[in-house]
C-alpha cells in the first residue's frame, strides 16, 4: 500500500485521504496510518508546492554548481556536505558520480547575490577545490511536470 | 434518373450517437463524460518512433497484413499477455483500428442468412458490419442482473440452425463488464456443440482491474481454431488516432480476411505500424500506469454514484460505468438531454448501444480527477433536484 500511497501524493499531495482511501480501496484509518508513519520514519520528508517562479513579480536566481572537494578523514563527503548544505540559501545537495563531487543548487534574488555566496562562502571552505556555477535561465520541467500550460482536451466531446 | 443507393446501406441507422454528439458539441463548457478514448496523450517514446520514421523517410506501404516486425511483436506480446499462439506470417493482419478487423471478419465469414450472434448493449459497429456483410443480426439481451455477462442459458437460447458467429465484446464498451476464465468455459461448450464461430473483440483487454488478468477465450480447449481475436493499440497505448489494430486467427479465415484487406485498404499505415512495434517492446510500464489511473477514477466514481444512491455493478473492464437511472421515471435519452440541459454533463444514454440499454446511460471515466470530481457534483445536484419533485 505504501508504493501506491506514495506514488498518489507524490503528484498530489493535497488529495484528501478519504478520497485517497476510495482511489486505493481501503479504508481511511489504514491510509491515516500509513501516513502517519511514512512521516515518522521520514520517508514522507515534507508537502511543498511547486511554484513557477517566473509568472510571480518576484525575482529569482537558480544556479547549479559544480563543486570539487577533497574528502576529510575518516568523515568521507558527509562533513563537507553538512557545511555546504546548511547554508539556508541552498536548495539542494546532491553527491554525485563523474567529473566532480557535489551538485549544489543555489536560489538567490539577483546574479550577485548568488555569485557572492559562491566566492565568499563556498569556494573559501578548506575542502572546497573548485566550483563551476551554471546559472538557468528558463525551467522547462521540473519534478516530472511541464513548466507551459497543459493543452486543452481536443478530443470530440462525445464518441462511441 | 434512377436510384443511385443500395437497399443495403440505406436499411442501415445511423450511429445513435449521432444526434446526441450534435447537441453537445454546441456546448462549449460541457463536461463530458461521453468519450470513448483515452484523455491520455500516446506515450512520449512512441510518438517520438513515429516521428523518427518519418524523418527516415519510411512514407512507404507495408507489406498487406503489415510489417513483419509489428506482427512478430504481436505475436509475442499475446504470447506472453494471453498465452496463445499465433504465427506471424498466416496468422496475424495489422488491420486500421479494431473496427477494420471487425468489418473483414464479419465480410470474410458469413453468407447471406448466416445469422450472427450479437450481445447488446455492445459498441455500435457489429450490427451494420454484420448487415453489411449479407448476415443477419441476432440480438442476445444482456442483463442487467447478470452485469451484463453472457451466461450460456441466454447463448443457448438465441442459436438457431442458422447462427453461425457469435460475437463476444468483452471487456465491454458500454457497460465495463467482463468474462472471467469460468464465464468464457460455459460458453465454450455451447460454441462446440453448436459448431459456433467467434468474433472476440478484446480491444480492452488491458484495462481489466482487479485481481485476475483479463483471459482470452482463444486460450480455451478446442477455441482458437473457432475464433477471430480482435485487439489493438487504441485504448491500451492510447493510439486511438493511429488508426492501428489487428486479428489474429485460423489461417484458412485470415486468407480470405486479408483478401478484403489488400482490395480496399492495401495496408494499415505505416508510421502507426512504426509506433506500434515500440510500443509493443517498451510500453508494458505506460499501460500499467494508465491503468492503475483509470482505476483509482473507476473506485472514486463508483463510490460517488452509490453515494449518490444511484445502482451500478461494479464494472472490471474498460473505462466505463452503466449505471441504472431507471428509477428517475426517464427514458435514457431523456435523463442524458435533462442533465446536459440543467447541468452541462454530458453522458451518453445506454440505447446508443442497443435496445437493451433503456433504463441506464454510458460514464466514461477517461476524464482528469477534477472533471469527474466536477461532474459528480453537479450529477449530484441533477438527482437531488429529480428527487424533490
Amino acid at each position: 500500500m505504501r508504493e501506491k500511497i506514495l506514488a498518489f501524493i507524490e503528484k498530489n499531495s493535497r488529495i484528501a485521504i478519504k478520497e485517497l482511501a476510495i482511489m486505493l480501496g481501503v479504508n481511511e484509518a489504514a491510509v491515516m496510518n500509513e501516513l502517519e508513519a511514512m512521516e515518522q520514519e521520514h520517508v514522507i520528508c515534507g508537502y511543498h508546492t511547486l511554484i513557477n517562479w517566473d509568472k510571480t513579480g518576484i525575482e529569482k536566481v537558480t544556479a547549479m554548481i559544480e563543486v570539487r572537494v577533497t574528502p576529510q578523514r575518516g568523515m568521507g563527503f558527509d562533513k563537507v556536505a553538512e557545511r555546504i548544505y546548511n547554508y539556508p540559501e541552498v536548495e539542494s545537495v546532491y553527491l554525485i558520480s563523474g567529473g566532480f563531487d557535489f551538485m549544489v543548487t543555489l536560489e538567490g534574488k539577483t546574479l550577485r547575490e548568488v555569485s557572492q555566496f559562491v566566492s565568499e562562502k563556498l569556494s573559501p571552505l578548506d575542502s572546497v577545490l573548485s566550483t563551476k556555477t551554471n546559472f538557468i535561465l528558463k525551467k522547462y520541467k521540473d519534478h516530472g511536470t511541464i513548466m507551459a500550460e497543459p493543452a486543452k482536451d481536443e478530443r470530440m466531446k462525445i464518441a462511441p | 434518373m434512377r436510384n443511385p443507393l443500395s437497399k443495403t446501406i440505406v436499411g442501415i441507422q445511423p450511429s445513435g450517437i449521432r444526434k446526441f454528439f450534435d447537441i453537445v458539441n454546441e456546448m462549449d463548457d460541457a463536461i463530458s463524460l461521453g468519450v470513448g478514448e483515452p484523455d491520455f496523450d500516446t506515450p512520449w517514446h512512441i510518438r517520438d518512433e513515429g516521428i523518427y520514421s518519418l524523418e527516415k523517410g519510411r512514407t512507404f506501404y507495408t507489406s498487406n497484413a503489415g510489417l513483419k516486425e509489428l506482427k512478430t511483436e504481436i505475436s509475442r506480446y499475446l504470447e506472453r499477455k494471453c498465452s496463445v499462439s499465433y504465427d506471424p506470417d498466416h496468422e496475424i493482419i495489422v488491420t486500421v483500428g479494431g473496427s477494420e478487423a471487425i468489418d473483414l471478419a464479419m465480410r470474410a465469414m458469413l453468407d447471406p442468412g448466416d445469422e450472427v450472434l450479437i450481445p447488446q448493449p455492445s459498441f455500435v459497429s457489429y450490427l451494420p458490419c454484420a448487415a453489411l456483410a449479407g448476415g443477419v443480426p441476432a440480438v442476445i439481451e444482456l442483463k442487467a442482473e447478470h452485469e451484463f455477462r453472457l451466461t450460456a442459458e441466454e447463448l443457448r437460447a438465441a442459436i438457431t440452425p442458422k447462427s453461425k458467429l457469435l460475437v463476444l465484446p468483452f471487456p465491454n464498451n458500454p457497460t465495463g463488464s467482463i468474462m472471467r476464465r469460468e464465464d468464457l468455459e460455459e460458453i465454450a461448450k455451447v460454441v462446440l456443440e453448436h459448431d459456433l464461430y467467434l468474433l472476440s473483440d478484446e480491444i480492452y483487454a488491458e484495462l481489466t482491474y482487479g485481481e485476475e488478468a483479463h483471459v482470452t477465450i482463444a486460450s480455451l480447449p478446442g477455441m482458437r481454431e473457432r475464433t477471430i481475436l480482435i485487439n489493438g493499440f487504441s485504448k491500451a497505448y492510447a493510439m486511438t488516432g493511429w488508426r492501428l489494430g489487428y486479428a489474429c486467427g485460423p489461417q484458412l479465415i485470415l486468407e480470405q480476411m486479408l483478401k478484403i484487406h489488400q482490395y480496399a485498404i492495401m495496408c494499415a499505415p505505416t508510421t502507426s505500424q512504426y509506433a506500434a512495434v515500440e510500443a509493443l517492446r517498451n510500453g508494458d510500464a505506460d499501460v500499467e500506469k494508465m491503468r492503475n489511473e483509470y482505476d483509482a477514477r473507476r473506485r472514486y466514481l463508483l463510490h460517488r454514484f452509490r453515494e449518490m444512491g444511484i445502482p451500478c455493478f461494479e464494472p472490471y473492464g474498460a473505462f466505463y460505468m452503466f449505471p441504472c437511472i431507471k428509477k428517475f421515471g426517464m427514458t435514457s435519452e431523456e435523463f442524458a438531454e435533462r442533465l446536459l440541459e440543467c447541468e452541462k454533463v454530458a453522458v451518453v444514454p445506454g440505447t446508443a448501444f442497443g435496445a437493451g440499454g433503456e433504463g441506464f446511460v454510458r460514464v466514461s471515466y477517461a476524464s482528469s480527477l477534477s472533471d469527474l470530481k466536477k461532474a459528480a457534483e453537479h450529477i449530484e445536484r441533477f438527482v437531488r433536484r429529480l428527487e424533490c419533485v
